[in-house]
């Protein structure tokens, strides 16, 4: 399973693992952000904590589609198919390891983001913990997705489209969290408890539906 | 050969399509025309009975709202039913049963979005708000059409449904959120006020035509689902005999 692990993470992250394309991708979209509502630093700060947010959810989207294709197509999907460990946690531990590879870094360049939205360090460091909370259960729950379309020829646009709805409960906490954590009255961890929460909820769900799609989608 | 019995005696019966289709062409003529009675009496009490004292007449759009959005419930839990039949028993009538179900349960569902947001107009002051309940229900609706869009994105029916079956079971988590959603969270959308515990809290005179148009509303939904079913399996059948007639075509052609 570390073995696993290590592959996987070393794959994502030499040439062509496309690793650093998600960072690019959440990066550009919090950058057009401002030519669209305006360069008003008010407004920008008030907003930005979402406006990360919805990036990091697109960013992370927009790599899920690799999850199982690459190992579908070089034909090692199969491999992990026939071997004796449980499906379920092998699909786990490549989740683990596509968060580290993509989730990962988006957490760590949302502070950078956040200074140009004009956010204060408590905003700042809410919406990075949040992330980090939250960013997870998208890669689990997409894992889904991706197995489901792992059979499609176009499929990435498609997990998208699926994984979208399911994605939504993240945002909501995600973002309250966050707007609990700047605003005083709002106490800010039970929404933060249940985005853990959540975050566990799919880690168990994720994996099983994705291992049972690919079981089903393998011939 | 000896023709196959076509009484149904237990429910294992209803895997061989032909029975299924005697039974849906003995069916549905009764369903749908107890589905226009209801609907005829259903429509008579929505336009008779009075008008609510503060909602006026747009209390009526109740009668066509209240009902559809229940049937976008249990439209997908009839496919989340239909997705356990395909996965655990596979029962081959199943994921005929999912994939005809799904337009349907979106028509319901956009159904109970619009007159729901026309009632809203007057009653709110809006025709939309973000609140819990309409967010779910919207959330309902983006997941047919993922369904959909899933379905015709296969070629291949068997693999097309057993890939669904897993993403109609996944997305079920949404029912029990849009059903407690105005009990979990405090919002614009009033609370359950037929089904609940100590008795429904509407009055009878607009609980009758409410109930009439819910059962009608259910009846439609079989009568549909059926027809969409039997339209699905001959549309699998002409397609087999498609396949036979090209591949028959390309060996005569090699033969001569």
């Amino acid at each position: 399973m570390i073995a696993l692990l290590a592959r996987d993470l070393k794959l994502s992250v030499r040439a062509g693992g496309g690793a650093l394309i998600g960072v690019l991708f959440f990066m550009t979209v919090v950058a057009v952000i401002p030519f669209g509502v305006g360069p008003d630093l008010n407004l920008l700060s008030r907003i930005g904590p979402a406006i990360l947010w919805i990036g990091a959810l697109l960013a992370s989207l927009l790599g899920l589609d690799r999850l199982f294709q690459a190992e579908r197509e070089d034909g090692s999907l199969d491999l992990l198919l026939m071997q004796e460990t449980p499906l379920v946690l092998t699909v786990f531990v490549k989740c683990v390891a596509h968060w580290i590879a993509t989730g990962l870094p988006l957490v760590i360049a949302s502070p950078l983001l956040g200074l140009f939205m004009n956010m204060d360090e408590v905003a700042i460091g809410a919406t990075a913990l949040t992330l980090l909370a939250g960013t997870p259960a998208i890669t689990f729950i997409g894992a889904a997705g991706a197995g489901i379309a792992v059979a499609l020829p176009r499929g990435g646009l498609l997990v998208s489209i699926l994984v979208l709805p399911l994605a939504i409960p993240v945002l909501i906490f995600g973002v309250s969290a966050v707007y609990a954590a700047i605003e005083d009255p709002a106490p800010f961890l039970p929404p933060f408890l249940i985005l853990i929460a959540l975050n566990l909820f799919f880690a168990v769900i994720g994996p099983l539906a994705a291992a049972a799609a690919l079981r089903l989608s393998s011939d | 050969m000896s023709e196959p019995s076509l009484a149904i005696r237990n429910f294992s019966d209803l895997a061989n399509p032909t029975r299924f289709l005697a039974l849906v062409a003995v069916l549905w003529p009764w369903l749908a025309g107890l589905t226009l009675c209801l609907f005829a009496a259903g429509l008579y009490l929505s336009f008779t009975t009075e008008g609510d004292y503060q909602q006026g007449e747009t209390v009526r759009i109740m009668y066509v709202h209240v009902p559809a959005a229940w049937l976008s419930m249990m439209c997908y839990t009839v496919m989340a039913l239909s997705a356990l039949g395909t996965l655990v028993w596979r029962h081959p009538l199943a994921d005929v049963s999912a994939k005809a179900a799904a337009p349907i349960g979106a028509g319901f569902t956009f159904l109970a979005l619009v007159t729901g947001s026309l009632w809203g107009k007057p009653m709110w002051g809006t025709w939309w708000v973000w609140d819990a309940r309409l967010t779910s229900v919207f959330v309902l609706f983006l997941m047919y059409l993922g369904l959909i869009a899933l379905n015709r994105a296969m070629d291949d029916p068997a693999r097309a449904a057993k890939v669904s079956a897993v993403l109609i079971l996944v997305g079920f988590v949404n029912i029990p959120i849009i059903k407690f959603s105005v009990e979990w969270w405090n919002t614009l959308h009033q609370p359950a006020s037929v089904v609940r515990m100590g008795g429904p809290t509407i009055d009878p005179e607009f609980l009758h035509p409410l109930l009439i148009m819910a059962v009608a509303f259910t009846l439609l939904f079989f009568t549909l689902h059926i027809l969409a079913m039997r339209n699905e399996i001959l549309r699998r059948r002409i397609a087999v005999l498609r396949r036979h007639a090209a591949r028959a075509a390309g060996r005569k052609k090699g033969a001569a």
